[in-house]
């Protein structure tokens, strides 16, 4: 296990875990290279260590990129990215083990139980058995997963009893930056409200940095320090709840929402080229 | 991450094929039912011919063939455990998971190179056992030992090969898994599978020198039809080594190009 030790949020508070400078990505479509393929176009944002920033936006804004971005799992065509100083594409390695990510799916092998999916993950991590052992079964009940249900395979499992094992396997690595894909979208509202109180215990109890791309606003406010919105690519604003309805003079994020991108926030948006 | 770390990746990629393995055990048992069939529709030639008038060493024939039918298996196991690495990891959608951890690609791909070649070692070993008995072989003189020693030492090879066929998966969900036989048919077609190579045109005769199953199939002919010693097969072990070393560096680089490709084009996911 990587045991990084980390102090207080409070100490280190203008230390930067994310930093998107001018990034760009365009999706090359048959018949469209005049850039209207734009995934991202020019977001430039930081997220300070142990803050929890979410970013809104309909289906296809592009929320998914910026994440895949951070995860190294794609190549931005313009800009760069860091995750606490190490540049994703030059220093992927080091980024990569800082980083976890919880996405819309809960990807598992479907055959095999949750203790044998988490079990050959921490692997990847440099875990051996001996620390796996008693840490599998312990952040499975912290996650409220019960013991009797450890050895069934996942596809026997519930969208929400997934969705916890993904969230322990993101966990049992213990990133310093929690990458959140949408992930309480389609979950029922209890396993949504379990989900979002576990969120929070990581932060305070693990001092992890969250960005937590979303289209649940309540969500975003629920979470979030600061909310920003992501349209066709573009980040409109980034900046706390409050700050952020006062700006477009309106009551409710819904309402700053619909001023700031002209449109209902459950309109679809472009395809995105990569969807999770 | 520490070399210990990196090692302890490769477990994992192991450990996580034991367990599916063990989940899809049946479905092994009958895949291997089906390769016996398989076998044996080809080592029965031998004795069809003799059958139908032709003048033939109907026992060096049969065992011929059966070396070919197995080593033709063997290959088929290790490209097919390689090239699934990505396709079934993209089917079952924890592909970003496992690009997105902190393992290299060699030893993520080692990972499943390993478990490949003792898994197939051991399905290769027991066809060879079932498909023997359909037939009255006399085997007394086989030197099985340098046989093994031969197919282990190519494994090296044939593992750098299918790295660069796992490739074919990120290039192509659709199709790309299915090119991985293709590799295995050309790979087989030029290194005198069933026949000798010296039956083969010239330019095919010149491909199946660069073929470690060439070198292999010829190995562990000579140490079952012959009984011939390992001191005695260095002229087939040493173009398996030089092959294996080359290859391995070779499957990975081209390996990264397509990483890097489908991570450019956003395809590393896509699962159809």
């Amino acid at each position: 296990m990587i045991d990084l030790h980390l102090a207080p949020v409070e100490r280190h508070a203008a230390v930067v875990a994310v930093e998107l400078s001018d990034l760009g990505k365009d999706f090359r479509r048959r018949g469209k290279r005049d850039g209207s393929g734009a995934a991202l176009d020019g977001v430039t944002l930081t997220v300070e260590r142990g803050e929890c920033v979410a970013v809104l936006g309909q289906n296809g804004s592009g929320k998914s990129t910026v994440v895949r971005i951070l995860a190294t799992l794609l190549l931005a065509d313009r800009g760069s990215a860091t995750v606490f100083g190490h540049d994703v594409v030059t220093e992927a390695k080091a980024v990569r083990r800082l980083v976890n990510r919880v996405s819309v799916e809960a990807s598992f092998f479907k055959k095999l139980s949750a203790s044998e999916n988490l079990h050959y993950a921490a692997r990847f991590y440099g875990m051996t058995s001996g620390q796996t052992r008693g840490r599998i079964p312990e952040i499975l009940e912290r996650v409220g997963f019960p013991a009797a249900r450890r050895g069934e395979p996942m596809e026997n499992l519930s969208r929400g009893m997934q969705q916890k094992v993904a969230l322990a396997r993101a966990l049992l690595t213990s990133p310093v930056l929690l990458l959140l894909d949408e992930p309480t979208t389609g979950l029922d509202p209890r396993s949504k409200l379990e989900v979002q109180a576990f969120v929070r215990e990581v932060r305070e109890a693990h001092d992890a940095t969250i960005l937590l791309c979303t289209h649940d606003l309540t969500e975003a406010e629920a979470l979030a320090d600061r909310v920003g919105i992501l349209d066709r690519g573009r980040l409109l604003c980034l900046e706390p709840v409050d700050e952020l309805n006062r700006r477009y003079g309106a009551e409710t994020l819904e309402e700053a929402f619909f001023t700031a991108t002209g449109r209902e926030f459950d309109d679809e948006g472009p395809d995105e080229g990569v969807k999770t | 991450m520490t070399m210990k770390h990196e090692l302890i990746g490769l477990g994992g990629v192991v450990e996580r094929n034991v367990y599916l393995t063990r989940r899809y055990i049946w479905w092994d048992l009958a895949f291997f039912g089906w390769t016996v069939a398989n076998t044996l529709t080809i080592v029965f030639i031998a004795e069809g011919f003799e059958a139908t008038g032709g003048q033939i060493d109907v026992e060096r024939a049969t065992t011929t063939l059966l070396i070919g039918a197995v080593v033709w298996a063997y290959l088929g196991i290790i490209f097919e455990f390689i090239t699934e690495t990505v396709a079934w990891e993209r089917w079952e959608g924890t592909i970003e998971y496992t690009f997105m951890a902190p393992l290299s690609r060699g030893m993520h791909l080692g990972g499943t190179g390993v478990f490949s070649v003792i898994y197939g070692l051991l399905r290769a070993v027991l066809l060879f056992v079932v498909v023997a008995l359909f037939f009255d072989l006399a085997l007394e003189g086989a030197n099985f030992g340098a046989a093994l020693v031969i197919l282990i030492v190519a494994s090296v090879s044939f593992f750098g090969i299918g790295i660069m066929t796992a490739v074919l998966p990120l290039l192509s969900p659709e199709k790309g898994a299915q090119l991985g036989f293709v590799a295995q048919g050309l790979l087989l077609v030029v290194s005198g599978v069933y026949y000798p190579v010296s039956v083969l045109p010239d330019w095919m005769e010149w491909l199946s020198t660069i073929s470690p199953a060439t070198y292999a199939l010829d190995g562990i002919r000579a140490a079952i039809l012959d009984g011939a010693p390992l001191s005695s097969l260095w002229h087939d072990i040493w173009p398996l080594i030089v092959i294996g070393v080359a290859s391995i560096p070779l499957g990975l680089w081209v390996f990264s190009l397509g990483e890097r490709h489908a991570k450019r084009r956003g395809t590393l996911k896509r699962s159809g």
